[in-house]
């Protein structure tokens, strides 16, 4: 088995500007997920907005520079992610294939295995 | 290189690379789960042949003792280097791996192993000019710099490509295995695309001294056959296998005695290879059937009117043209749409013609790619315009590396009017 984490990326402006009974019935979506598909789940999370993010980054003199933003400013967010076991992409890919992501999508990672 | 080569054994080697290296990579691949470990077992089998053959001769089934030496070397490598082997990512496989010793005479399980590696090949997950790549390096054994030239792109280009693809393949784990039948139909598609580029660069070698590469056109056939024996009811697969059958119909006849290629316009017809012509045929309205058609059942059956004209002049230019414009609907296509400008001209005139093809000359896509040049230079010598119809001639030379299409060109620049 290898892992593989399923990165959520979906339109942050779409979720603020959900309602709260469509914010619940997809909180509900991912409960489901996870009934469903939980001898696969190693581990997920949500993560709060964008707005609450601090990127550090090395500066020119030695010392770090500390930001109030994201890594990366886009349309599509991060907002969360799966650690899914799988015994190869396909499975991965089936899996990923029933995470909800209304506002946008996901992305599948292999995880990286040093010896 | 050693100073004696045998030239017999040299010629064996170089058939059973042609003929045999899909088969022995994809049974290899089974066994080192891993596609480029695999290839350098194969590549290393291929080299050993070339002394073993020379002393105890060739073997009666070359791709059998390659397998055999390459699968050898693979559990070789794989004993002597655990870390490799704990490192090695073990692509699916749902069959019991054979041991280098079985008996491979029979080979039953050839088409599958093949297909496994087309499909792995072609994985929705790869970028869509990965997947052409890769098949024709590792389904047909071309080197990094043909399938550079299959593609018009520089070399280097090529071998980032396909050394990006593999990363891809080992670090995602791409499968190594047939989809199940509940994705098959989307996966199919893939494979087509790919298996279609196959037959066309076969068909039309981009570069060397023959203008077909029979083991390209039989190898995309084979994988074709393959897949409808899969896939029976599916109308893309039976419009690609129409295809090819009815565009290879006419092998025999696109080279003259002396080698020279001929047209449709000066070809033999009697030399038409009419079993295939039926074969085809019956598929053609088998794939038309769905709606709408699909792209590969259009081609084939443009190619069917071609093939069903008794004579050249008897060729229903318009009805090709009207195949053209759904097919350009469908597909669009720089090549389709020069195909399309060429019958048109075909059907309307040589100025029409020109017309129709100068308004592709700005298409980026067909910069390099001498039909344009060609067709132009047909258009213009036939409307007397002998000057510009050199210098399209002589612009087609420079953009072909095939030796049957230059000596082709070459003709028609020296029959033009001084």
């Amino acid at each position: 088995m290898s892992q593989y984490l399923v990165l959520i990326y979906e339109d942050e402006k779409a979720w603020a500007n959900a309602t709260e009974a469509e914010a619940g019935k997809i909180l509900s979506q991912h409960v489901e997920f996870g009934e469903l598909n939980g001898s696969s789940l190693s581990g997920g999370n949500a993560l709060q907005p964008t707005s609450t993010s601090t990127s550090i980054r090395r500066d020119r003199s030695g010392g770090f520079s500390v930001t109030d933003a994201p890594f990366a400013e886009t349309k599509e967010a991060l907002g969360g992610y799966y650690l899914i076991e799988a015994a190869d992409l396909d499975e991965a890919i089936a899996v990923a294939k029933q995470v909800p992501a209304p506002f946008g999508g996901v992305e599948v990672r292999p995880i990286r295995t040093f010896d | 290189m050693t100073a004696i080569v045998d030239p017999g054994v040299v010629a064996a080697v170089a058939e059973a690379h042609r003929r045999e290296w899909a088969f022995v990579l994809a049974a290899t691949v089974r066994v080192t789960g891993d596609i480029d470990l695999g290839e350098e077992c194969v590549q290393d089998a291929y080299a050993r042949a070339l002394s073993a053959w020379a002393s105890t001769g060739v073997p009666a089934n070359p791709g059998a003792w390659l397998t055999t030496v390459a699968r050898r070397r693979a559990l070789d490598l794989k004993r002597r280097d655990a870390t490799a082997r704990r490192a090695a990512p073990l692509l699916v496989d749902d069959d019991p791996v054979p041991g280098p010793d079985d008996q491979l005479g029979d080979r039953p399980d050839i088409s599958d192993d093949r297909l496994r590696l087309v499909f792995t090949c072609c994985h929705p997950a790869l970028s869509p000019d990965a997947r052409v790549a890769l098949t024709l390096r590792l389904m047909c054994g071309l080197t990094t710099g043909e399938v550079a030239r299959a593609f018009l792109v520089p070399e280097s280009t090529m071998a980032a490509r396909i050394s990006r693809a593999k990363k891809k393949i080992t670090a995602a784990r791409i499968p190594y295995r047939v989809p199940d039948l509940a994705e098959l139909p989307a996966r199919v598609g893939a494979v087509l695309d790919v298996v279609h580029l196959l037959f066309t660069t076969g068909h039309s070698a981009p570069i060397g001294e023959d203008l077909v590469r029979r083991d390209l056109v039989e190898r995309a056939l084979d994988l074709t056959r393959m897949l409808r024996n899969l896939l029976p009811g599916d109308a893309d697969v039976a419009g690609l296998l129409a295809l090819i059958l009815l565009t290879d119909a006419r092998r025999d006849a696109r080279t003259g005695d002396d080698g020279r290629l001929l047209l449709l316009a000066d070809q033999d017809r009697a030399r038409w290879d009419r079993a295939a012509i039926t074969e085809g045929a019956a598929l053609v309205r088998e794939a038309l059937r769905r709606r709408p058609p699909g792209r590969f059942a259009l081609m084939a059956a443009i190619a069917a009117v071609h093939d069903q004209a008794p004579r050249y002049a008897d060729t229903d230019w318009n009805e090709i043209v009207a195949l053209y414009d759904l097919l350009v609907q469908l597909w669009p296509s720089p090549v389709v749409a020069l195909n399309r400008a060429a019958a048109f001209g075909l059907a309307h005139g040589p100025s029409a013609g020109l017309a129709a093809l100068d308004a592709l000359a700005e298409e980026p896509q067909l910069a390099g790619y001498a039909y344009l040049p060609a067709a132009r230079a047909d258009f213009l010598s036939r409307l007397g315009h002998t000057d510009q119809a050199r210098m399209a001639y002589t612009e087609a030379l420079l953009l072909t590396e095939n030796a049957v299409e230059r000596d082709f060109l070459t003709d028609r620049l020296a029959q033009l009017d001084p």
